[in-house]
């Protein structure tokens, strides 16, 4: 059976440099489309990739990734702010890998930059008043 | 130039008093110099909000028939435990207070999505709220369970009570470690991959009044959207932290207790909080008017975010292990700047304390003032300054000897 999925994959700092994309297609004969990168030497890095072949293949490039210290998420379809709930405090800006969460210097407002969002939802847990909501 | 506040009571009354806030009276006194504003200026108003942890409500619930002697038992509101340590039908929630089957950091990090926090805003929303008691039985208060909704208007009681709020500058937190961390400054990235921090800056009351020459017991501030009062300093207030020739704090300092019937107060300035992998707490609106008696008051709250600042700690290592350790210090101008250096690294950076609604806090309080429907306040001892010696202390353990 073959599959196709948007995950979003969360590097550690020590696994940013290391060469684990490539061992998917060599060792997995998987396919991937990167949909979205953020990656910074010495700092986590983002990416969001669609991966296809075959299921049986998706399964183990999954576990070997997550054993190799990655995280590993399914891509979710749409976030969108309870803008009622956000209190603009901003804690959240510095969450956001695209730049989709920006601080307005004039207003001191947070913008909710839709069109940017990747929907990686990381977003999600750490807003404090739980303001970011995620649809599956 | 001196005035009294009782000048300035009738000026508000007779609705003439001069208010501006803590931020536009940089400009005003840039423009018209300081003793030409102190004249025309009777009242500079503040704000802040941000999560406060120490922070809590006390409830008298009225009497069950038959009665029940819920002091010294256990009471519930919506599952979150209440302190019950009090007479029978009085019992006190805490902010940070979360439900004995919460999961807390079992898998670590955890959600905390509900706690007292998310209790009070519930109730002051005007939400039923589940009460659920135990007790063991007397013969005066015969009844062992009770299970009821309650809500505001149906209590005796319902009263804010919060032993500090309303810090005084507060740490910029970076993570030196090689992992996340989940704390109380909200999640830290690795290698300082951000940097937090949690004070309305130029705003916030303490630092308008960094002495304490006019907030004192008994000053009447705005308190979760109503009015509540100054109890007393606030919990670690710390009047000895290291402050600049101004007298501006570069450390957290001063604290405030605060009191205020919950009755009339709103859910937008007390709203639950949840921290990934800490807890639960609840982020609160506190504004404080400054009188301004006279030009040293006025000029004490032209303080501007360039001239804060705050002390950047890591709390990977050092915080955890109390270590006195600063990775240097930042402008409050620099944070919000979006970025800062540490180290020779540019590190991004969070508030997590809303200025936005810090200014609509002092907004309110203005109007609120400019309108004559709030009066200040002589307090009745001011809070202890500089020269009152008091340090913060460690808990240095000592071993208890068995006999």
């Amino acid at each position: 059976m073959i599959v196709a999925r948007k995950i979003v994959l969360r590097f550690p700092p020590r696994l940013v440099e290391q060469p684990i994309i490539y061992r998917l297609v060599k060792d997995y004969d998987l396919q991937f489309n990167i949909l979205k990168a953020s990656v910074t030497p010495n700092e986590e890095g983002i990416l969001v990739l669609e991966l296809s072949g075959k299921k049986k293949d998706y399964d183990e490039a999954v576990r070997f990734i997550t054993n190799a210290g990655v995280e590993v998420q399914a891509l979710v379809k749409d976030v969108s702010r309870l803008e009622d709930r956000c209190t603009h405090c901003g804690a959240c800006v510095t969450m956001c890998p695209v730049g989709a969460l920006v601080v307005d210097t004039q207003t001191k407002r947070v913008d909710f930059l839709n069109t940017k969002c990747i929907a990686c939802g990381l977003c999600i847990k750490p807003c404090p008043v739980r303001a970011m909501e995620v649809r599956l | 130039m001196t005035k009294t506040i009782a000048e300035i009571n009738e000026k508000i009354s007779r609705g003439q008093a001069v208010v501006v806030t803590a931020e536009e009276v940089i400009d005003l006194v840039k423009k018209k110099g300081a003793a030409k504003a102190a004249q025309e200026v009777d009242v500079v108003t503040t704000g802040t909000f941000g999560p406060m942890c120490s922070s809590g409500a006390y409830f008298n619930l009225g009497h069950s028939k038959p009665r029940i002697k819920i002091g010294g038992g256990q009471a519930y509101l919506n599952d979150v435990p209440a302190y019950t340590g009090i007479a029978a039908v009085d019992i006190f929630l805490g902010a940070t207070a979360m439900p004995e089957d919460d999961p807390r950091n079992r898998i670590h990090p955890g959600d905390f999505n509900y706690g007292g926090g998310h209790v009070i805003e519930e109730l002051v929303a005007g939400k039923d709220v589940r009460l659920v008691a135990t007790a063991y039985g007397t013969d005066c208060y015969p009844r062992r369970k009770i299970e009821t909704l309650i809500n505001l208007k149906s209590i005796n009681e319902a009263v804010l009570f919060n032993m500090r709020n309303a810090y005084q500058n507060y740490n910029v937190a970076v993570n030196l470690g090689d992992r996340t961390i989940y704390t109380y400054m909200g999640v830290l990235k690795p290698h300082m991959g951000n940097a937090t921090y949690s004070t309305a800056g130029q705003l916030s009351p303490l630092f308008n009044d960094p002495l304490y020459k006019t907030i004192g017991i008994g000053t009447r501030i705005f308190l979760g959207g109503g009015i509540g009062y100054v109890a007393w300093h606030g919990t670690q207030h710390n009047p000895g932290a290291l402050r600049n020739e101004k007298g501006v704090p570069k450390r957290g300092a001063g604290t405030l207790a605060v009191i205020g019937d919950l009755k009339q107060m709103k859910p937008r300035y007390l709203v639950g909080t949840s921290f990934i992998g800490y807890g639960c707490t609840m982020t609160v609106g506190i504004g404080v008017p400054i009188p301004i008696l006279s030009e040293e008051i006025l000029l004490h709250t032209t303080v501007t975010d360039e001239e804060i600042l705050a002390p950047i700690v890591d709390y990977s290592e050092a915080y955890p292990q109390r270590k006195p350790d600063v990775l240097g210090e930042v402008s409050y101008a620099q944070l919000r700047s979006g970025k800062i250096k540490v180290q020779d690294k540019e590190v991004p950076t969070a508030s997590l304390s809303s200025y936005s609604r810090a200014v609509e806090i002092a907004s309110t309080l203005k109007e609120w003032i400019k309108k004559g429907q709030f009066t200040l306040t002589q307090p009745v001892a001011l809070l202890p300054g500089v020269e009152s010696g008091i340090k913060l202390k460690g808990l240095e353990e000592r071993p208890i000897n068995k006999v």
